[in-house]
């Protein structure tokens, strides 16, 4: 029977390079042993991008792309089909946890310099995923057919007739009607179940193997590849599987915890992952009040707003997301990683990531006229981070950048630092209760806090140099 | 159509509240747990509200399981008379009748809980008054202009607003009781109460099954994660 086994392995082996591949991209993949926190959140949006593929096909078995039946389909789906309710808070929650993933694994690349030289392409591939993912939810959103979802739909693909001379009839091609209707839903249904998820199936293929390729980056921002061992594997480097497989296990387990929560208890997240008004069938004859993109639109929808013209309006939206592709262009600094960079780039990023959050917010607000100078002062920074970067990465002072990667305390180690701080900022006293016992009640000790606090911002202050 | 655009870019601005005319809601202690409460919801929906709104997507027979009701006494006293217990919860009410009558379509309840919220529901059942200059002689506090009359004025009575001037303005900012209604004014909000609750349980009658199941599944998640930090560990011994 084993010899049996053994022969069907072997004529699989001798026609399809399955050891070959898993080896070269799993068990043999040389991956830096310093990964920390930021690097969980690639294997996350693998994990969710399959989440959304497999709750994706199981609503399409009971959704109907149309005008008259989807509102119904959906409430079908929460009410009458067994799981349904789960399957569709599983695809809608997994909608906005797939961009908390993404925005925080850009973000990753951005501190540690991963969009640098050779790694450029990993980087452009991921910014055509990016957008991608943007097609891919918005029009994801118009199908429950909700008042959110048509009057959404209506602004954004009207926005499209902005441009000069064509833009009329361009946004009437992609609607194929004169206001969103059946035939809008029907096309939308079509892009958003099988063209876009083709696109983005390719893309992750692509992105993987152009890391494979090269290699990860890690917080250190120097190549393992150039150490290497007598065997030729790279000294600072652990195979992928098993060492980051089970790594990336317990992201997975604290991620679905977080998952969960927002199923089971918050499944509209107060609005944010599912709007409110959305639970009204769309009306082409009524528009609501307030006509809202969902967060993760916020920022770019922030920057459209705040620029006067409509057209320009529009550019400076598209030029938002252009500026990221250029990322690995802009940045003159030879050094990689953030923690040997000069102190004009750390400021130059903290000042983006505020700028970022803010225009979040100022996206979600009425555009008064405070709101709306917010707004343009924000999106200023934005494209200054991006447009000023060939300057002020000219002149950075970057430290010197070890040989080999370094050690980070890890959870279990910082703990007893943790305790610390706690004991410093707390007082316990002995107090002998009425029954005789001591107890150790624990109270607020207001210098050990301002101590703490100070020498945190201190520290925070020096890591700014 | 670039007028259009621009319209709609005005309109744009977010908010997350269901709209509310900046009208201070009152709030409403919303028990699902409570299922009596929720079946005599359900009773006062049949009684006042089927008649012209339906809940299309509700079933009887779902009710009767969700609350544990016998299926039996579903039908003889929470249903209307001749529903069968796979029904959904329609209206006898035909559109076009309602249309000439009321000009609109009375809009369908059943997920009324989800876009306006208990809060709502509550302030605006509870906010009728009188205003003769409306066709139907009535008015609401945070649904100006409503379209609806008052079909509890006999249980609560009617409301005459109290206006103040208020920035120039002038607000309705209380109503006063003016003739008594079958209830008491705790009786009725009693009522209130119980109906909002079965609206909102109907706007997602899994909430319950949900709410239940979520402690199982983040313990389950919980173990699983505290399994795989452990069987990190003991792979990571061995790099330094």
């Amino acid at each position: 029977m084993k010899n049996k086994m053994n022969e069907c392995t072997n004529w699989v082996l001798e026609r399809f390079p399955m050891s070959k591949l898993w080896n070269e991209h799993m068990a043999q993949y040389y991956a830096p042993k310093n990964f920390n926190f930021w690097y969980f959140f690639g294997s996350l949006a693998l994990l969710v991008l399959v989440n959304q593929f497999v709750t994706g096909i199981l609503l399409t078995m009971n959704y109907k792309p149309d005008a008259k039946l989807a509102f119904d389909s959906v409430e079908y789906i929460m009410r009458d089909v067994n799981w349904g309710w789960l399957i569709r808070y599983m695809h809608s929650t997994g909608a906005s946890a797939f961009f908390i993933v993404i925005y925080l694994h850009m973000f990753r690349g951005m501190i540690y310099g991963s969009y640098k030289r050779p790694r450029e392409l990993i980087w452009i591939f991921g910014m055509l995923l990016f957008v991608c993912l943007m097609a891919e939810a918005f029009m994801g959103y118009l199908l429950p057919w909700g008042q959110m979802s048509y009057w959404g739909a209506q602004v954004i693909i009207s926005l499209f007739s902005a441009i000069p001379v064509i833009g009329d009839e361009l946004s009437l091609w992609i609607r194929g009607d004169y206001v969103i209707s059946d035939a809008t839903l029907n096309r939308f249904f079509a892009f958003h179940v099988i063209a876009v998820p083709l696109a983005l199936l390719i893309l992750v293929f692509l992105h993987i193997i152009a890391l494979h390729e090269v290699g990860s980056n890690n917080p250190d921002g120097i190549e393992i590849k150039e150490s290497k061992d007598p065997w030729g594997h790279p000294v600072d480097g652990i195979p992928f599987h098993p060492y980051y497989t089970v790594k990336d296990i317990v992201g997975v387990g604290v991620f679905l915890i977080f998952f969960a929560t927002v199923i089971f208890y918050m499944p509209e997240l107060g609005g944010y992952f599912l709007e409110h008004a959305n639970f009204i069938p769309a009306d082409p004859l009524a528009t609501p009040e307030h006509i809202a993109p969902l967060w993760y639109f916020t920022p770019f929808y922030a920057i459209l707003r705040a620029i006067p013209d409509k057209f320009a309006g529009v550019i400076a939206m598209g030029g938002a997301i252009v500026v990221l592709f250029l990322l690995p262009w802009l940045d003159r600094c030879k050094v990689k990683s953030i923690r040997y960079r000069g102190g004009i780039f750390k400021k130059a990023l903290l000042l983006f990531v505020i700028s970022f959050i803010a225009l979040g917010y100022l996206g979600m607000q009425p555009a008064t006229p405070g709101y709306t100078m917010m707004a343009r002062i924000f999106t200023a920074i934005y494209f200054g981070f991006f447009l000023l970067m060939p300057i002020y990465t000219h002149w950075e002072k970057t430290k010197p950048i070890p040989k080999r990667v370094t050690e980070e305390p890890d959870v279990e180690e910082q703990y007893a630092a943790i305790v610390e701080a706690f004991d410093e900022m707390t007082i316990k006293e002995p107090l002998k209760t009425s029954w005789g016992a001591t107890a150790f009640p624990v109270t607020p000790n207001k210098s050990g806090i301002i101590h703490v606090t100070t020498r945190l911002l201190k520290k925070l202050k020096a890591s700014l140099d | 159509m670039k007028k259009i655009i621009y319209t709609l870019l005005l309109l744009f601005p977010l908010s997350l509240l269901a709209a509310g005319n900046g009208v201070k809601l009152q709030s409403v202690d919303i028990d699902l747990d409570d299922f009596a409460s929720i079946q005599r919801g359900a009773k006062h929906y049949v009684t006042y509200c089927l008649g012209c709104h339906s809940a299309k997507y509700m079933r009887y027979k779902r009710i009767a399981m969700d609350l544990e009701v016998d299926e039996a006494i579903m039908l003889a006293e929470i249903a209307p008379e001749g529903a069968n217990i796979y029904d959904q919860m329609h209206t006898a009410m035909n559109a076009r009748d309602s249309k000439k009558w009321f000009g609109v379509i009375p809009p369908d309840l059943s997920l009324i809980g989800r876009s306006r919220g208990g809060d709502w529901l509550y302030s605006y059942l509870k906010g009728f008054y009188v205003d003769n200059s409306k066709p139907l002689g009535v008015n609401n506090t945070v649904f100006k202009d409503v379209g609806m009359p008052n079909v509890l004025w006999k249980l609560q009575g009617t409301q005459e607003p109290v206006i103040e001037s208020v920035h120039g303005q002038d607000v309705v900012t209380f109503l006063k009781l003016q003739n008594d209604g079958t209830l008491s004014a705790k009786e009725f909000d009693t009522m209130i109460t119980e109906l909002v609750n079965f609206l909102v349980y109907v706007g997602e009658p899994v909430q319950l099954k949900r709410l239940q199941m979520g402690k199982y599944v983040l313990f389950f998640l919980l173990m699983f994660t505290v399994i795989a930090y452990l069987l990190k560990k003991e792979y990571w011994k061995d790099v330094h």
